[in-house]
């Protein structure tokens, strides 16, 4: 490929090629600070290419490959690029991954400890992360979390986090605006801008911590409210939330199963995010010890 | 050294692991992944000196490639256990390979259940595969009267809770393909394994991984079936000394002694398959082939687009006779 890149976030080395040379310029200043091994072979690849051989320079668009595809995605326009390299990011650790149990789900850590925080996409799961890992938590993930089968742990993916919307505007106040992406305005997932984590949240990424709490957070209704949660319901909604849980076979089983048993999990409603942070804090100080 | 040869190097042994730079296994692991050969190249370099990463992502991939087995095996339990218990029926290609406990099933990526049914039983099982949760993927009228007149398989059905597909065939090519291999002779010879499976016999199984790669479509993933058909001629050589020439004669009985001929002398050329001396010679045509083999580039994408259509016409033109291409042709072109 005409350009390219590499990036690791945490286990996963990626290399990222391209036929233009934009998103690849964006990746590396987004991904700048992140710890670098020239000589690390890739776990993955990713390919942002042009489906035609026109669509490079008239109406460029970006179509999204690598070792795994999705087969009708659509291309999305070239100012779009750094969405595309982080889905086909996101895709090739989705499908590909096999060494941990993968969680749709972000994640932050204190003392050695996780809260995960699972949910569909609008939850407010990666906003709570990211508002999380600015008040004295460390960022761990804002998409994937991995759990080791073996150990029970935590592991972190913390790539840059893809705020969105309302989110954008409400952490933009609170970060140092060089810690900023270029907005991305009107993608098919709405405004779009990414974060780049703390600088002790990248230099932690390979640290594991062990699980403590699981929330499934829904962003909205009227008031704030918190419900404990069964093993076998968490259970089931976190199968749901994995992209790799049957490919994992028994494993998958016994590593799921373990962390439901010895995480305590809620399911909490809350109107804003103030209130979510204040459910998540009480949360902890009650039960995440 | 492009990484689809050096894929190919590796698999055949010729190339020592530590030979690479770390930065060639790059290109190396995409192309694998892209031919479906990751799995096969991860239990192939057991042990070998490798980059830990690697050695870390190959030790991955043997554990999920031996969970994916069990899966695919299940898979053929529960067919087994829907299809009625006087009905026959075999298994083929990975599924097939794994049962019978055959070199190149392990690592191997098994995709659909492919099952082989007599003619005579093929609406009976469709039923019995039906009441026992399987549904049909394709909506579609004409793709659904396509396979049912002219294809070798009924449409390919998927069960509904476990989200795999079954292909149930009747015959190993095409109704309308020029090559017409004689189905019965494939049931009625087929070998039971120790778990109690039904498989084609070691030739008629050599037969059927040479039909599907070089008379069955456009060689897309034509690396991993010559990895098979390689990996079936040693085991089977190995376990009798006359396997060459009783592949010769059933290739002939079914009319697919040119393709035999040809994945034999391409598994030679790529893979280092050792031929008896009727078989080892050389065929100007066969450059084409292995340049179609080895058509990725360095990130795994596809390459020699031009060679490609030409392989891709080719697998119609075999499939179908010039009317009727046609029409089919002009179908598929109007509802885009």
């Amino acid at each position: 490929m005409r350009h390219d890149t590499r990036i690791a976030v945490g286990p996963v080395q990626f290399r990222i090629g391209s036929d233009w040379a934009r998103p690849i310029a964006a990746l590396n200043r987004l991904y700048a600070s992140y710890p670098q091994d020239p000589e690390r072979p890739a776990d993955a690849t990713v390919r942002l290419f042009a489906a035609r051989p026109w669509r490079r320079w008239l109406r460029p668009s970006v179509q999204i490959g690598g070792d795994f595809t999705v087969p009708d995605a659509l291309p999305l326009p070239l100012a779009m690029g750094l969405l595309a390299a982080e889905m086909g990011m996101n895709l090739q650790v989705a499908l590909g991954w096999r060494r941990h149990l993968l969680l749709h789900a972000s994640a932050v850590e204190k003392d050695g400890r996780a809260v995960i925080l699972s949910g569909v996409s609008g939850s407010g799961k990666s906003t709570l992360a990211a508002l999380l890992g600015e008040t004295g938590w460390r960022l761990m993930s804002d998409e994937f979390t991995l759990i080791a089968p073996d150990s029970g742990d935590a592991l972190a993916f913390p790539r840059a986090v893809s705020l969105k919307n309302e989110a954008i505007a409400e952490m933009a106040a609170r970060v140092d605006p060089a810690r900023l992406g270029p907005l991305l305005a009107g993608t098919p997932k709405g405004d779009i801008r990414h974060l780049i984590p703390r600088p002790d949240a990248i230099a932690a990424m390979h640290d594991p911590a062990r699980p403590a709490l699981i929330l499934f957070p829904r962003f909205g209704g009227a008031a704030a409210a918190v419900e404990p949660m069964g093993e076998g319901e968490a259970f089931v909604r976190l199968t749901e939330a994995s992209t790799n849980y049957t490919a994992l076979g028994e494993a998958g089983f016994a590593a799921l199963t373990r962390l439901v048993r010895e995480t305590p999990a809620f399911a909490l409603s809350y109107p804003d995010s103030a209130t979510g942070l204040a459910l998540v804090d009480r949360l902890w100080a009650e039960a995440g010890r | 050294m492009s990484a689809v040869r050096a894929l190919v190097d590796l698999l055949a042994g010729r190339r020592d692991a530590a030979s690479l730079a770390p930065r060639e296994w790059d290109g190396v692991i995409s192309v694998a992944r892209a031919e479906a050969l990751l799995g096969t190249l991860s239990v192939r370099l057991e042990g070998a000196a490798l980059p830990a990463p690697v050695a870390a992502l190959f030790a991955d991939q043997r554990a999920a490639a031996e969970i994916a087995q069990r899966q695919a095996l299940w898979e053929a339990e529960m067919a087994r256990r829907a299809l009625a218990e006087d009905a026959e029926f075999v298994l083929l290609k990975g599924t097939a390979y794994a049962a019978a406990g055959l070199s190149c099933a392990r690592g191997r990526q098994i995709g659909d259940l492919d099952i082989l049914v007599p003619w005579h039983d093929i609406g009976r099982a469709e039923n019995e595969l039906l009441e026992g949760g399987w549904e049909w993927v394709k909506p579609d009228p004409y793709d659904d009267a396509y396979y049912r007149d002219h294809m070798h398989e009924l449409p390919p059905l998927i069960h509904k809770a476990r989200d795999r597909m079954i292909d149930v065939h009747h015959t190993i090519l095409p109704r309308t393909h020029r090559k017409t291999p004689d189905p019965l002779a494939l049931v009625a010879d087929a070998v039971p394994t120790t778990s109690g499976f039904a498989v084609l016999c070691p030739i008629d199984m050599a037969c059927h991984c040479a039909a599907h790669m070089l008379a069955d479509g456009d060689l897309q993933g034509g690396l991993r079936n010559l990895w098979d058909f390689h990996c079936l001629a040693g085991d089977f050589v190995a376990a009798d000394a006359g396997f060459w020439g009783r592949l010769d004669a059933r290739a002939a009985k079914h009319g697919l002694r040119v393709e035999v001929r040809r994945a034999a002398r391409l598994a030679r050329d790529l893979y280092g398959t050792t031929l008896p001396s009727g078989w080892d010679r050389h065929d100007p045509g066969d450059r084409w082939y292995r340049r179609r083999l080895l058509a990725r580039d360095n990130w795994g994408g596809a390459s020699d687009f031009l060679l490609q259509q030409a392989f891709y016409i080719r697998s119609h033109w075999l499939r179908m006779p010039p009317a009727m291409l046609a029409r089919h042709l002009w179908t598929k072109w109007r509802r885009r």
